[in-house]
């Protein structure tokens, strides 16, 4: 395997999976609250922040890209306070890529669990209200059991997503090798170089390689969780 | 002394307007009314699914609702159990998981109420503790239902025509299961149903509910040998419950002789046991009414009696009577004509030949 792929193409592999794994266990806890509170919520501004959640979808990611260095560049407002107050720095570095995978990930991620807690029976909920269980614990023992398969769903897409952004990350944090060279950016670069074609190709197969192990592990996993939740 | 529910309530739900009011002490107080009538509404309201828009709610004394206070307890605080139409299982829990799972949010009580082995025996679901509900016929996933709510140790039991989407044979299976649930534990419940064979089954207490009100609220006989309230539209035709003692058997033409305090009946009814107690339920359109005694018919039931009241004829021309046979009432339903034709009157002696006797009884 490792004559196979270069030191260099090996970096790039590990950091993408760490970068995306990442992306899509940081953004799981927000993105169930975000779909939770579309879902459910009824408050002002709903629209408002249905519509930010999707943004990323729709706009082209060079901009999103160009909108988080603005805000969590070194002199950006939110990147600044997080360097004076915790001493953390996005820009230019792993992290940075991981909130750009993150961003970009989000919005496919709070559509699957949204449509899935949409999909759960209010009624059970009652019936585990009159059975002695407060909001918080129906939530925990029957809506999120419940919805566990939309959860699986959209923590794949976002892990998905997260492998091939390129557009978003290149421009947050660039392209260095070892840092903030993901697979695409390095396939980008593969193909910038005379006689690059080879290495391109390996990371392109690997890259189809893990996409379709992804869906493939999620669509058993879903399978396994439905099977066990069959709906009455 | 207290009753044991105290609820009188205003909401609006959109055109409809629920303003019902009424307390029961019973054993099982059955609601009673046609489909859109309020009395989902009314449980609803019990339980805390709808917060009314006015109104007070009182179980065993303890005020759960009063809006003038301010006071709503959520319904997770009222440990108030509830027995919906569709059994509402957890799909993702076993059979078991389901039972227990009040259990996991009601405090650790000194042992009281039902326990595991108890409610498993009083509805014959031991069997199925490790299945997973989508498994369970219907007439299962309802005791298993029943044995959830039972398990949380409610002080209150709701059921919302919990045999209403079950087919004649599975509700044949679960009745038995309510009658022991009303007689053996001592949790009072609310029965919601629009059946009135149910009701003569089960219920110690009858509310007739219509359009969003109750119209009356009583011991079951006397309300539905009510006159005024078998004029009620939906309401269950007038008839006549007897409580009866299994006198005897007539082997030889499969009959079986019934002690009543309004005289002997015979029905033809096998597997009863020399003793017990059921009650018999007669309609008024099954009595004629004689003013001698009649020789020479088919009917094996005639009863005397003195005429108590008569009612007023109804849009058909059919009057409702209730007989006084020795304290107990018995309802007939006669022709305007033949009123007339006899010349009835309160105070008049009768006979009534009853043509059928129904049992609601295992």
């Amino acid at each position: 395997m490792t004559d196979w792929l270069s030191p260099e193409e090996w970096t790039a592999v590990r950091l993408s999976l760490i970068v995306a794994t990442t992306a899509m266990l940081a953004s799981l806890p927000l993105g169930v609250g975000v779909a939770f509170l579309l879902a459910r919520g009824r408050f002002w501004g709903k629209s408002v922040l249905d519509a930010l959640v999707h943004l990323p979808l729709i706009m082209p990611p060079v901009v999103t890209g160009y909108l988080l260095l603005i805000g969590f560049g070194r002199r950006g407002p939110i990147g600044q306070f997080l360097y004076d107050w915790f001493g953390i720095v996005l820009s230019f570095r792993w992290t940075g890529a991981a909130l750009a995978a993150a961003v970009m990930g989000f919005p496919l991620m709070v559509r699957a669990i949204r449509l899935s807690i949409e999909a759960v029976d209010r009624k059970l909920e009652d019936a585990a209200g009159t059975l002695g269980a407060n909001p918080f614990w129906v939530f925990a023992v029957v809506t999120l059991p419940l919805c566990l398969p939309g959860i699986l769903v959209g923590m794949i897409l976002c892990f998905a997503k997260a492998m091939g952004e390129f557009g978003a990350t290149i421009t947050f944090v660039s392209n260095i090798p070892g840092e903030t060279q993901t697979l695409p950016s390095a396939i980008y670069t593969f193909t910038q170089v005379p006689g690059g074609e080879a290495g391109a190709m390996r990371l392109t197969l690997i890259s189809i390689a893990v996409s379709v192990s992804a869906l493939f592990i999620s669509e058993y996993m879903a399978r396994l969780v439905g099977r066990r939740i069959a709906i009455e | 002394m207290t009753a044991v529910l105290d609820i009188a309530v205003e909401h609006r739900l959109g055109a409809f307007m629920l303003d019902a009011a009424f307390t029961s002490n019973g054993r099982l107080t059955a609601l009673f009314g046609r489909s859109g009538s309020g009395k989902t509404s009314l449980v609803n309201i019990i339980g805390g699914l709808i917060r009314p828009q006015s109104g007070h709610v009182t179980v065993d004394g303890q005020v759960l609702v009063d809006t003038r206070r301010g006071i709503f307890v959520p319904k997770h605080r009222r440990r108030i159990g509830y027995v919906f139409q569709e059994a509402r299982l957890f799909p993702h829990l076993t059979v078991r998981q389901n039972l227990l799972f009040g259990r996991w949010f009601t405090p650790r009580a000194p042992e009281d109420g039902a326990d595991l082995p108890m409610v498993l025996d009083l509805l014959g679901i031991g069997h199925l503790l490790e299945r997973r509900p989508a498994g369970l016929s219907g007439g299962e996933k309802q005791r298993v239902a029943i044995g959830r709510a039972l398990l949380a140790r409610p002080r209150l039991l709701l059921m919302d025509e919990p045999l209403a989407s079950l087919d004649e044979a599975r509700k044949a299976e679960i009745l038995p299961y309510i009658e022991r649930l009303r007689d053996e534990m001592a949790i009072p419940i609310v029965y919601v149903s629009h059946s009135a064979a149910e009701v003569a089954r089960l219920a110690t207490t009858l509310a007739i509910v219509d359009e969003g009100a109750v119209k009356a609220c009583g011991p079951t006989a006397e309300i539905m040998s009510r006159l005024d309230m078998a004029r009620l539209p939906g309401a269950p035709e007038a008839s006549s419950l007897l409580e009866a003692t299994i006198a005897g058997f007539d082997t030889e033409y499969g009959l079986t002789r019934l002690d009543t305090r309004a005289g002997p009946l015979q029905v033809a009814r096998a597997g009863l046991v020399a003793g017990h107690r059921l009650r018999v339920r007669i309609l008024a359109s099954d009595v004629l009414v004689s003013l001698t005694p009649l020789d020479g018919i088919s009917a094996l039931n005639v009863l005397s009696g003195t005429i108590a009241e008569i009612g007023e004829r109804n849009g058909g021309g059919a009057i409702d009577l209730r007989i006084d046979c020795s304290g107990e009432i018995v309802v007939a339903r006669l022709t305007a004509k033949s009123v007339a034709a006899l010349a009835l009157a309160p105070g008049r002696p009768v006979y009534a030949v009853i043509k059928s006797v129904s049992i609601d009884a295992p």
